[in-house]
């Protein structure tokens, strides 16, 4: 036994020597910027955090330097996995932390971003969240900014449509237990729409089975199925509605605004809605050229799911890239604190619109694309560009 | 003669034991949350939180022979009752953000108006102290039915009760006390022990935790070297014989499994100082194995196998290994292999070697002061072979 | 009779996925039978199986990706025993448990790595996962057929113990295990029997499971693997019917009680969501709970008695 602890104390030395003496600065004196990347690649949000991901690389690859200060930097993501789970979250977020970021972009999903809140302000870095809606998200840390719209303008944005251009009379929302990203929006549905309309019900982690929910629906005599639920759940909520012959249209978010929810509702007659940032189409020259590099990488191609269709979150975490390197540039220094300073007066222009900072950290905006699916082509129509008035 | 002997033993282990907690607080003065060093203090703050949860499961597995597989259920409760319990006036409506939250009171914050810091200290301890005998009260109540039965079956009816427990705690009809399946936070957490003493600020983000599960490990060690500590591993040895003996099973047992749930609640609400969150879906069956292999790494019926054990499995699953995941490892540099997840399967490869091959894990039963004293001893009969 | 109409679906989905742990409960309880050791990874036994069609239909036709799939679950059952099982056969109960957990964390990890911790979908079998009408009710064949499907396959199996030379040995094992070894029954191979079977019924359950619910995450196998190990129990460990009954009952009530909610509303006994759904999974612990405290045999087990 003897042999084994010290067999293992050596390993532990070794190890850690190699811990600390890894991943020095780059060999040729150039000087990098570190950006963190905080986003799910496995677990439920796995899927929807890689097409975010993608994004940020795209637009890596297409600006890789930035100039601070009057010196030229080589910009650098770091990858770290929140695992799409409020406790390995803070973990994640400190991993980053500690390889020394500049600023941090994501999360998709609300809650990793809540859960790792408090930590990105006891270090004082700045983070950028991509597209998570929740608004608790900034409201209760002021290192958190973000440049995606929020849940009680996107649940009110979603209850308006359902009332008057699906004349829905009453809705079932469904949403994951513990999960501030469905839970949230589904609250703010429940309250533009009328609690009395509404039955809401949530499902355990771990679900398999949603066949009862569609059953649910339909013995409630409900008319419009609202499930802003994560992409793996939302794929097997549409196939279950097809072979159950659901009946009424499946409303969502922005989180389904991705391929795998085409793909499921491609050759069903299952009708899907969803509220997003982007249409496809918007801005051409950017839509040939991150297709065009999908396309020419094949790990890119198979985080995208297979094939070039544009996720919204994608072309979100492209926004975020440039708002990142403008928020270094004005800050003239990568010290998170002097970029943490400069972010509440930034204003850029993205693919997605105009990105500015209110009092909050939210970004301002006022307007959401509403698309529904074409299950022949299993494309995106554009429906209309909806305003909370 | 024996007893000086040990005595002076226990003087050097808490010797020790003093001198690395004020390492640790150097520690948390020295290294900045940006400097690479940092995963050090994550892994000695989590590190405590698990060390604390695995001798806690050592005491009833280990010591007393009762496989039970609840653990995580009674973090569970140690940790939301401390999240309640610590969650400030003014934040209380926006961490409640879909209920009407029933409990307001927030000791950390009620003694610390009143007392100052003094009174926050107060508060949090008050805290961790309910956390625990919230946890110990249900073990009670658990126990009642559970604990007559035998080996495995306690083992999965401990492990529903933790299920169960978790279901509970999500209902969202409970919503106004637990925040239904929702996020507790703005809790006090390691991150706000700070003591500012002429202008400086001195952080205890690190120092907090691990004198928590430095303190509760203590009064275990105590407690296993006392006479019910006795009377547990009689009872784990040989039931039948324990029992003619004049050792109360029933007696023990509940004993052993409530001391063993207030110190799991202990270590769940440590947990939710570290992790600065609390939620009821992190706390699955998967920590409850995830602990239990970690007694096994260290040892089953060795406290301080079971302190090393889970330093090793923390350090080992944050930090060292990290480079598994993203693409170069000792130098190596193989992205394709090197892929996300590649650490956990190296790390459950030798988890599975140290259970076929090392049953006794690091330690085997024994503790570190006795292994040391045996290599004293050893290295000393070797000089006197050597000036033969 | 709008009541009825109401609570069918729940009924005929609920006997589905009890036939589904059905399938799965047998392996726990003939290996408990026979080792008495309750093996944690058999539910992750069952979530590989899903995933290794998931990679071989990608690749293969399906008539051959089935049997292919068939085969390698069985043997991936067979060398865990070997492997993880075999070597601690005289060790203590806790250290052969330890070792089941130690390998189901391996299997998931394995899975994690290999999938990258994303959602896989299961192929679409053609013929079962057609969509068909019962009773005025939207559903897929699968769902109508586990349920004929696992009892063929118990009566199979209940005749394989009965009347031939294995099925003799292995109820001899169960009985006592060390007489049997000394009346010249070759303990190892009556136990990689047993494991084989057990492995065949979880893959056969794991195709009619992931057809029905056709997501798989590494934490696939987990609850449906507690679950029919709660199946097993109740049943009385070590008797096939029992487990199988026991399936079929824990399978309905978790189908019911996700559906409880809404059949209350339906029938005008409560106004507002009550959210039973909740405790669709922690139900059954509960009646595993009550079980155990009341009959800690399960209802068709035999008494045992401690020996000294």
């Amino acid at each position: 036994m003897k042999k084994v602890l010290s067999l293992i104390l050596a390993l532990v030395m070794a190890l850690s020597l190699v811990a600390c003496g890894g991943n020095g600065g780059s060999a040729d004196g150039e000087k990098v910027v570190k950006i963190g990347v905080f986003e799910p690649q496995s677990g439920d949000n796995g899927a929807g955090g890689k097409q975010e991901i993608l994004g940020m690389q795209y637009a890596n690859q297409e600006t890789p330097t930035v100039e601070i200060g009057g010196e030229t930097y080589k910009v650098e993501l770091v990858m770290a996995d929140n695992a799409s789970s409020n406790d390995k979250a803070p973990t994640a977020a400190q991993t980053l932390i500690s390889s020394g970021v500049s600023l941090v972009l994501g999360s998709y999903g609300s809650g990793v971003s809540i859960a790792a809140g408090d930590t990105f302000l006891a270090a004082g870095v700045p983070a950028i969240g991509v597209t998570c809606t929740n608004p608790q998200v900034t409201s209760d840390c002021e290192a958190y900014f973000r440049i995606c719209f929020l849940d009680p303008f996107q649940g009110t944005v979603l209850a308006n449509y359902a009332k008057s251009d699906l004349k829905a009379s009453k809705a079932y929302c469904l949403a994951k237990q513990g999960d501030d990203y469905s839970g949230g929006l589904c609250n703010y549905f429940i309250k533009a729409f009328g609690e009395a309309n509404c039955v809401y019900e949530q499902f355990p982690e771990g679900t398999s089975d949603y066949s009862t929910y569609i059953t649910n629906a339909k013995n409630q005599g409900c008319d419009v199925f609202f499930a802003p639920v994560s992409t793996e759940a939302a794929a097997q909520i549409i196939a279950k509605a097809d072979t159950q012959a659901l009946g009424m249209p499946i409303l969502a978010g922005d989180t389904w605004d991705s391929n795998v929810i085409l793909e499921a509702a491609k050759g069903t007659d299952v009708q899907v809605c969803v509220t997003t940032f982007y249409q496809e189409g918007a801005n051409a020259a950017f839509d040939s050229g991150i297709k065009a590099w999908i396309n020419g990488d094949s790990t890119a191609l198979a985080n995208n799911g297979g094939n070039d269709e544009l996720a919204a979150v994608t072309v979100m975490g492209y926004d975020a890239y440039y708002v990142a390197l403008e928020a270094l540039k004005m800050a003239g220094s990568i010290e998170p604190s002097a970029v943490m300073s400069v972010l509440p007066n930034l204003v850029y222009t993205g693919v997605t619109g105009e990105i500015k900072f209110d009092s909050i950290g939210d970004a301002v905006r006022d307007s959401a694309v509403v698309k529904s699916c074409n299950t022949e082509t299993g494309k995106w129509d554009f429906v209309t560009v909806a305003t909370a008035g | 003669m024996l007893n000086k002997k040990d005595n002076k033993k226990s003087f050097i282990s808490l010797i020790s034991v003093a001198l690395f907690l004020v390492l640790v607080i150097v520690l948390d003065q020295v290294i900045k949350p940006t400097d690479k060093m940092s995963m050090l203090l994550t892994v000695l703050q989590k590190g405590s939180v698990y060390a604390l949860a695995a001798v806690s499961m050592n005491l009833l597995n280990g010591f007393t022979g009762l496989f039970s597989l609840g653990h995580a259920g009674f973090m569970l409760i140690g940790a939301y009752t401390y999240a309640i319990f610590s969650i400030p006036a003014a934040a209380r409506d926006t961490v409640y953000q879909y209920y009407d939250a029933v409990v307001r009171i927030s000791f950390p914050e009620v003694f610390g108006n009143a007392m100052g810091g003094f009174g926050t200290v107060l508060g949090v301890t008050l805290s961790v102290i309910l956390a625990g005998l919230a946890a110990a009260l249900l073990a009670y109540l658990i126990g009642l039915p559970v604990l007559r039965l035998k080996s495995d079956y306690l083992a999965i009816a401990t492990l529903g009760f933790a299920e169960i427990i978790r279901a509970v705690f999500q209902w969202s009809k409970l919503g106004p006390v637990t925040n239904g399946s929702n996020l507790l936070k703005s809790f006090t957490r390691t991150s706000s022990f700070r003591l500012v003493v002429g202008g400086k600020t001195i952080t205890l983000a690190t120092f907090v935790p691990v004198l928590i599960a430095t303190v509760s490990i203590i009064v275990i060690v105590l407690l296993v070297n006392s006479t019910y500590g006795r009377a547990f591993k009689a009872i784990r040895d040989d039931e039948v014989a324990a029992e003619a003996m004049g050792i109360g099973l029933a007696k023990h047992k509940m004993i052993s499994f409530v001391v063993s749930s207030f110190f799991a609640g202990v270590s769940g609400a440590t947990m939710a100082m570290v992790l600065s969150i609390a939620q009821a879906s992190n706390f699955k069956a998967a920590m409850t194995y995830e602990i239990l292999l970690m007694v096994v790494l260290g040892g089953i019926g060795s406290i301080t196998g079971s302190i090393i054990g889970s330093l090793l499995f923390v350090a080992a699953s944050e930090w060292w290994l990290r480079g598994l995941d993203s693409g170069s490892f000792l130098g190596i540099n193989a992205p394709t292999i090197f892929r996300n997840g590649f650490r956990l399967v190296v790390f459950s490869v030798i988890i599975m070697i140290v259970v076929l091959f090392f049953r006794k894990g690091i330690m085997g039963d024994r503790e570190l002061p006795d292994v040391i004293a045996g290599w004293k001893k050893k290295l000393a009969k070797k000089k006197e072979v050597a000036s033969k | 009779m709008n009541v009825m109409h109401t609570v069918l679906p729940y009924i005929i989905s609920g006997i589905s996925v009890g036939g589904q742990y059905a399938l799965i409960a047998i392996g726990y309880t003939m290996v408990y039978g026979i080792l008495r050791l309750i093996n944690f990874a058999h539910g992750d036994v069952f979530m590989v199986a899903g995933l290794m069609m998931v990679y071989m239909a990608a690749s293969m036709p399906l008539y051959i990706a089935i049997p292919l799939m068939i085969v390698l679950t069985v043997l991936l059952g067979f060398a865990i025993e070997r492997v993880a099982y075999k070597p601690l056969r005289t060790a203590p109960r806790m250290s052969v448990m330890i070792s089941a957990i130690g390998v189901s964390y391996l299997l998931q990890n394995l899975a994690l790595y290999i999938t990258g911790g994303l959602n896989k979908n299961y192929p679409t079998i053609p013929w079962i996962s057609d969509r068909i009408t019962v009773l005025g009710m939207e559903t897929t064949r699968v769902t109508v057929i586990t349920p004929f499907l696992t009892i063929a396959l118990v009566i199979a199996l209940v005749l394989l113990i009965n009347h031939t030379k294995i099925g003799m040995a292995m109820r001899a094992v169960s009985v006592d295990f060390d007489t049997a070894q000394l009346m010249g029954i070759k303990i190892n191979n009556v136990i990689s029997a047993t494991f084989i079977i057990g492995t065949f019924l979880a893959a056969i359950g794991s195709m009619l499971f992931f057809t029905s619910f056709p997501g798989i995450v590494p934490t696939s196998g987990g609850m449906p693997g507690l679950k029919a190990f709660v199946a097993a129990v109740f049943g009385g460990i070590g008797s096939i019917p029992g487990a199988v009954i026991g399936a079929f009952i824990i399978g309905i009530c978790e189908s019911i009680i996700k559906g409880l909610d809404t059949i209350l509303i339906v029938s005008g006994s409560i106004t507002d969501q009550i959210g039973f759904a909740t405790f669709s999974d922690a139900f059954t612990f509960i009646l595993l709970i009550v079980i155990l405290v009341f009959k800690p045999t399960g209802l068709f087990g035999e008494k045992t008695t401690d020996k000294v």
